[in-house]
């Protein structure tokens, strides 16, 4: 079924703007290389049927894809990810740094201090680890 | 466009509505929220041209209600069918009311909602019952879709059903659809504005978009929220 690419069955966060959880559900899509450079997306429409959103909030939400250069709407034809490897390289690394950029903050708020922080964490990284070789 | 201007109405000893004022816009799909008895069926029933305000003013498209009505198409909360009707009968009914029927898109809706003309209406579940009061009213091309309550008491796979069927038509149609509901969490992606209403005046209204992003809360907590305040 092709046009189940880039619709992925989301249960949204009801407390933020759904446009924007359609947008960021894109660009994961695209950073774990499931939708590519040239995939065809589904219409508007049929996005708004499959996932139960609002039309004008899916239309809102392409609309910023279309801006940001992400998607490519051809008349008659369909729309289409326009985005290159540049573009999801730099998107991957935006997501990264919000994630960051969040931890960071909460763990401060904590009391950590830089270097405890980055003590912890290498900690816990191998603790992961070795959880995942003795499973 | 839709307008109430300092509507009241009373019913007897309870104030249904009161100085209410609010603004629908065009080609949206907006919720009217509030618990029981907040004035919400009142105020439909006004829209619908089946209730007249006691003082205020209100306009469709810049006109009365009821001059409008041939516009406006009303699914009531109540059980407004014949038990003995099959769908088919029911539809024939229907049509012969309105000139904004449309067969067409009556046959695509009926096979959209899983729904057969030999249903008896008596004889199948509330959910069905439900499903082919929404066909009725869908297939008719009214500028104007008036919901009340039309998710009360309907099991989940059907409200699925029902919200992918407004979904579907808002689309087709452009049409403006207003949907009353005390079930504020079904219709949370749905709606594109909202007004809150609690005795009988607005507590909170706006883009839902716009008062996700403001609040950092669904459209649930706001409405508690609202209330909260309201009461004290």
């Amino acid at each position: 079924m092709h046009y189940d690419v880039g619709v992925s069955q989301l249960d949204y966060d009801k407390s933020r703007a759904i446009y924007k959880q359609i947008i960021e559900d894109f660009q994961k899509q695209l950073v774990r290389g499931e939708l590519g450079p040239g995939d065809k997306v589904p219409s508007q429409r049929e996005y708004a049927q499959k996932v139960r959103v609002n039309p004008n909030t899916v239309q809102r939400a392409y609309q910023e894809l279309e801006r940001t250069g992400m998607v490519e709407t051809v008349r008659g034809q369909g729309t289409f990810i326009q985005a290159d490897e540049v573009m999801i390289c730099g998107i991957r690394q935006q997501m990264a740094d919000n994630l960051l950029d969040h931890f960071l903050e909460e763990m401060s708020s904590l009391g950590y201090s830089e270097n405890e922080i980055q003590a912890k964490l290498t900690r816990r990284w191998t603790l992961i680890k070795e959880a995942r070789i003795d499973d | 466009m839709i307008e109430f201007t300092n509507v009241s109405k009373r019913f007897g000893s309870v104030q249904a509505l009161d100085q209410l004022n609010l603004q629908f816009s065009q080609g949206k799909i907006i919720g009217l929220f509030g618990p029981n008895g907040a004035g919400k069926s009142t105020a439909m029933k006004i829209i619908a041209g089946l209730n007249q305000p006691d003082s205020g003013k209100v306009l469709v498209d810049g006109k009365k209600p009821r001059q409008r009505r041939a516009n406006i198409a009303f699914l009531p909360e109540i059980d407004h069918l014949y038990g003995w009707w099959t769908l088919r009968q029911a539809a024939d009914f229907t049509r012969s009311f309105y000139d904004d029927w449309d067969d067409a898109k009556y046959l695509e809706m009926l096979s959209f909602l899983n729904l057969q003309e030999e249903m008896k209406l008596g004889k199948i579940s509330k959910g069905q019952r439900a499903k082919c009061k929404l066909l009725l009213t869908v297939s008719r091309r009214a500028s104007y879709l008036l919901l009340d309550e039309p998710l009360s008491g309907i099991d989940i796979l059907t409200r699925e059903e029902i919200v992918n069927t407004l979904i579907h038509d808002s689309q087709e149609d452009e049409q403006t659809i207003i949907i009353s509901t005390h079930e504020i969490d079904e219709v949370e992606r749905l709606v594109d504005e909202v007004y809150f209403i609690d005795q009988g005046r607005i507590v909170v209204s706006g883009v839902a978009e716009e008062l996700r992003m403001e609040k950092g809360m669904s459209l649930v907590e706001i409405m508690k929220e609202a209330f909260r305040h309201a009461q004290q």
